[in-house]
């Protein structure tokens, strides 16, 4: 296992996407090497910051809105 | 609790969307509800930007509405509007390209290996070093530079928590090739991201 060959994995390895086996060389990878280790641990940070529940909140105007322009549309709308 | 269940339990929504089918408007709006906020991040990570992802809002609930009668009841309610939801994001962005007649996928963007620059380490927690719209504005700002299929697939498979299979779907696109779309949307993201939070 080299660098290049783990990092081309790390998705599927963060997936836990992988054979056991493939598992367990990049496990002994990231123990011992810390570019890939840092590499694994950030990829994981970055999805977590856009998983964020507290961030991209729905402003407050552009719900009243959607609600105003659904009110509009729906209510005149005959079904 | 005194209150009756009917009263403290939230509908289930089989029952808001067969309401709402029946011509219920505040059924409809109890489903808005539920899902606006999730929408509306949508929008933004496939649009890149906040008048695109309110239009995207809009225009998904409006057409959720319209469509309800060909709404089968066996799949879930929420998957179809962000089905919709996402179509309607990335016409936008066809839209803002049509002029020049951009595919949605940069062909450069398939070929090449990804291999990382950045090695370091970041620093610990950085949500809680900057501002929230500080924060915002970086990662909408790493998202607007990915091609709008990667974002996609990001958006879905990491935040909105799809399946690979289920993305693939929602896409047209191979299992396989959402999944290079994923790793090649994670690590330049983590890139983007690591000039500016890592250590040092
Ligand atoms: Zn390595």
């Amino acid at each position: 296992m080299n660098c290049r060959k783990a990092i081309n994995e790390i998705s599927n390895y963060l997936d836990g996407d992988l054979d056991a086996e493939l598992r367990e060389t990049i496990q002994v990878h990231l123990d011992k090497c810390h570019h890939c280790h840092a590499v694994f641990d950030t990829t994981r940070k970055t999805i977590e910051l856009y998983c964020d529940g507290k961030l991209f909140e729905l402003p407050t105007d552009v719900r009243l809105r959607l609600h105003e322009a659904l009110r509009r549309k729906l209510c005149s709308t005959p079904r | 609790m005194s209150e009756s269940p009917e009263a403290t339990l939230p509908k289930d929504e089989s029952v808001l969307v067969a309401e709402a089918k029946a011509g219920n408007y505040a059924a409809f709006d109890e489903l808005v509800n539920r899902y606006e906020k999730k929408i509306y991040r949508l929008g933004l990570h496939i649009t890149g930007n906040q008048e695109d992802a309110e239009d995207v809002l809009q225009e998904a609930f409006l057409k959720a509405f319209q469509h309800l009668p060909d709404f089968r009841e066996d799949s879930r309610f929420y998957t179809w509007i962000v089905r919709i939801a996402v179509n309607e994001g990335l016409m936008k962005l066809r839209k803002r390209r049509s002029s020049k007649e951009v595919a949605l996928d940069d062909p450069e963007d398939d070929e090449g290996e990804v291999m990382p620059r950045e090695f370091a380490d970041w620093n610990p927690n950085p949500e809680q070093q900057l501002a929230r719209a500080e924060l915002e504005s970086i990662l909408m700002k790493a998202v607007a530079g990915l091609p709008p299929t990667f974002r996609t697939v990001f958006y879905l498979r990491d935040v909105e928590g799809l399946s690979t299979e289920e993305t693939a779907e929602m896409l047209n696109l191979s299992v396989g090739a959402v999944k290079a779309r994923l790793f090649r949307a994670r690590l330049r993201l983590r890139e983007d991201l690591s000039r500016i939070f890592k250590r040092g």
